[in-house]
């Protein structure tokens, strides 16, 4: 019993730890990419569109952050299940809308909040299962 | 139309793929010792020894650079309710790749998930 709720705890925290990664870097990423501007698809765009992203330093915070949520989501992934760590890892979005109302005084639409709404019904339904259905052991026969 | 349905296919599939491949690597690599942070780099250390770590990485930076573009051609509202879809396609993956017990509970989660998502990034 002691051992479930320290699994439970420990899978928690690196979801925060994912959650807050996630989207601090896809924010840095979509400022960044607004920077670049739109993308044409051929060749010669693509190249110089690599370009100008691989030399952009808000694009590189954000990538930053996508490899602190990199880690956090191995580290995880090494004992919880994989369809119980990816829904949980949405309440990000919840979080985000939260902290614009408290922090930003933004105004949410009606929709939104139903959003919010679903996803922590979601995630509290997702969270009430067992975070680890399958073993090392288990995964070492599905790769064999 | 053509190249954005395209490009939310890679970023779907190589998404999911590579997160199921990664987890693949992970069960196989065994747990942390502890959460500190020397026991999480020898950790992280042996993952990318594991051969489904490279595996993951080209499907998981196509799916990136797929994101980048979507982004780029489409607002934000568009590009993440579509890819909430990559939830049901993770959650059948782990059923049947990965032989996890995905119960209605959970099932019943996802969905909600997809639909809270896609209402958040279009409300």
């Amino acid at each position: 019993m002691a051992s479930e709720r320290r699994l439970r705890i420990k899978t928690l925290v690196m979801v925060l730890a994912m959650v807050v990664c996630a989207n601090v870097g896809d924010l840095m990423l979509k400022r960044g990419m607004t920077q670049i501007g739109v993308v044409k698809v051929s060749p010669s765009a693509l190249g110089h569109a690599f370009w100008l992203t691989v030399t952009n330093p808000t694009i590189w915070i954000g990538i930053l952050f996508l490899i602190g949520f990199m880690a956090s989501y191995m580290t995880v992934v090494s004992w919880a299940d994989y369809s119980y760590v990816m829904p949980a890892g949405a309440f990000g979005y919840a979080i985000l809308t939260l902290l614009a109302v408290v922090f930003l005084h933004e105004n949410v639409s009606a929709k939104r909040w139903i959003g919010v709404l679903l996803i922590c019904v979601g995630v509290l339904l997702v969270g009430q299962t067992k975070p680890s259905t399958t073993t090392a052991t288990d995964m070492q026969k599905v790769t064999a | 139309m053509i190249g954005t349905i395209l490009l939310l296919a890679v970023l779907i599939c190589g998404s999911t793929g590579g997160e199921i491949a990664m987890t693949y690597g992970m069960k196989a690599t065994g747990e942390p010792a502890r959460l500190r942070p020397k026991a999480l780099l020898i950790f992280l250390g042996r993952a990318v020894c594991n051969g489904w770590f490279w595996v993951a990485i080209p499907l998981m930076a196509a799916s990136f650079y797929a994101l980048l573009v979507l982004l780029s051609w489409q607002p934000i509202s568009f590009v993440i309710p579509s890819s909430t879809l990559s939830y049901v396609v993770g959650t059948l993956g782990a059923k049947y790749i990965l032989k996890e017990e995905v119960n209605a509970a959970r099932w019943a989660g996802v969905i909600l998930v997809c639909a809270g998502v896609a209402l958040v990034a279009i409300g």
